[in-house]
């Protein structure tokens, strides 16, 4: 296991070995809440981060599995490709912004903008997302077992949405839609995933695109 | 981009040291605004009983000696603090009384802060020469607000720095860009607000003032806020007793808030609260868009009044 303390040796130094196509375990502390914690790794990295992240922590991972003991700031796993990247406090604004792949795991509340412009990432939040959350969401998945703030999935694409709580208002284009067998078994493999038990399907609503908005309309000309 | 950290002591040990843990949180803050720094904090006067504090300054340290001598001859029992540009005169007389002889003797020479606690020390260049330059280790107080400035609107001068004095121990930091404050500026002038610079900022800090002046209390001020001005901002507002934070609705600009048995602090990032001792087990949260949150003593957080 190689172990690096934020304290007393640059963060640099810790990238630079999650560049490295290896896999390991690896053990961070005293993050500090400094910035672009264990960006870019490559490979089946196993990182262990200890202590409160800055911005951008995980940015562009792919395959590690990255675990925060702590809070992250804004930009959280942004662009990741794949992997996991699990957070036991909250997450700042956009979370997981245009991430393709991957799975993100939020165990207390994510802020606004969670999943902006997400690409294929699937998230789930155990708690509560802010405002304009899934915002021009293209792909993938996002699980909220809270509630949501304003103007959810404003402008989204084909990303799936899955609500527990109150939603305070649904952004442009953004629809209530039925929750069929296959979207059960989809939001349950990612509760599944997660490690969440207590919380059932049956729960759930589903939100996803009204596809009005996908091309010019001049009919829908108020809503754009 | 700006940097904004606060702090409010609530044991004898962070009161002592504060000037110490700011300047530790605010060197955290140098690369969100390299380009000027500034404090403001909050003490009890040396004198007992009713007193005042005014701070003023100008980068000619000749015309701060002018001052220090003219006030000494013009006033009985006050007490003078030098530090850097700055002079801070404490007095038996009224803010009020102490802001105009100022203003009549010494035209030239900035007002930056007037009241019964506030001191505010404000320079341009790099916030860690700031840090050192003034000494901030050596201050002590109740609670302080500080700020880094990166300039996006207007020019990078120390008047344009943080914090702006809105009224008698009142200040604000301000970490965004309003984009209404040619029209506000001009309609707070003819209020009788006055500018000293073209910044942005300086204009929240006047509207703030003149809600004040037309008897809003501090919350119904920040609640007219949000209604009246356009733009990104986190502000954070430091009164005699404590101090308030406010986000815009969109939130685009970062806020952390911090609280432990010993203290309460602000920033905008967390790797400046990292510095305080006992950070690593503090409740850390993000503050919720368009609330207004309050300490003077105690939180309180609630929407706008």
């Amino acid at each position: 296991m190689v172990s690096f303390d934020l304290a007393d040796n640059p963060v640099r130094e810790l990238n630079q070995h999650l560049h490295a196509a290896v896999s390991g375990k690896v053990t961070v502390n005293n993050a500090g809440g400094k910035h672009s914690i264990a960006v870019g790794a490559i490979g089946n990295h196993e990182v262990e981060i200890n202590g409160n992240v800055g911005y951008y922590c995980a940015g562009m991972n792919s395959d590690a599995t990255i675990r925060v003991n702590g809070h992250a700031g804004p930009g959280l796993a942004e662009n990741m490709m794949s992997g996991r990247v699990q957070v036991s406090g909250n997450a700042s604004q956009y979370c997981a912004a245009t991430a393709h792949g991957g799975l993100v795991v939020i165990e207390g509340d994510a802020s606004s903008r969670c999943g902006i412009s997400m690409k294929g990432v699937d998230i789930v939040v155990k708690g509560s997302v802010g405002h304009m959350s899934a915002f021009m969401a293209q792909k993938g998945c996002l699980v909220v077992c809270g509630d949501a703030g304003d103007a959810l999935g404003d402008s989204i694409y084909e990303a799936q949405l899955y609500v527990r709580g109150k939603v305070e208002s649904l952004g442009a284009d953004c629809e209530q839609k039925e929750m069929r067998a296959e979207h059960k078994d989809k939001l349950q493999s990612l509760l599944d995933a997660a490690g969440i038990t207590d919380i059932q399907v049956n729960e759930f609503t589903r939100y996803g695109s009204a596809r009005k908005l996908y091309h010019f309309d001049i009919d829908n000309a108020s809503i754009y | 981009m700006c940097g904004i950290v606060g702090l409010y002591a609530k044991t004898d040990s962070v009161r002592e040291n504060l000037g110490k843990y700011v300047g530790a949180m605010l060197e955290q803050m140098g690369e969100r605004g390299p380009d000027s720094a500034g404090v403001a904090f909050y003490a009890d006067s040396a004198i007992a009983g009713e007193a005042s504090k005014v701070t003023v300054q100008h980068d000619d340290t000749n015309q701060i000696d002018a001052v220090a001598q003219s006030v000494q001859t013009a006033f009985n029992g006050v007490q003078l603090k030098r530090r850097g540009t700055h002079l801070v005169i404490e007095s038996t007389k009224t803010p009020e009384l102490m802001e105009q002889w100022v203003r009549e003797s010494f035209p030239d020479v900035r007002l930056m802060s007037a009241g019964k606690r506030i001191e505010i020390y404000k320079e341009k260049g790099h916030p860690s020469e700031f840090v050192s330059n003034y000494a901030l280790h050596e201050i002590s107080g109740s609670h302080a607000l500080a700020h880094t400035r990166m300039a996006t609107e207007s020019a990078i001068t120390t008047s344009h720095s943080h914090p702006f004095s809105t009224g008698l121990d009142l200040c604000l930091v301000h970490n965004g860009s309003l984009s209404n404050h040619n029209r506000l500026r001009e309609k707070l002038l003819r209020a009788g607000i006055r500018f000293e610079t073209d910044n942005d900022s300086e204009v929240a800090a006047g509207y703030l003032t003149w809600r004040i002046s037309q008897g809003d209390s501090l919350r119904q001020a920040l609640a007219a806020a949000i209604r009246d001005l356009d733009g990104f901002y986190t502000f954070a507002i430091g009164t005699r007793d404590g101090f308030a934070v406010l986000r815009d609705p969109v939130a685009c600009k970062p806020a952390v808030l911090a609280e432990t048995d010993d203290w309460v602090a602000m920033s905008s990032e967390f790797r400046a609260i990292a510095q305080l001792p006992g950070a690593e087990n503090a409740k850390v949260w993000e503050p919720v868009p368009a609330q207004i949150y309050t300490w003077e003593g105690e939180i309180r957080d609630g929407v706008a009044a």
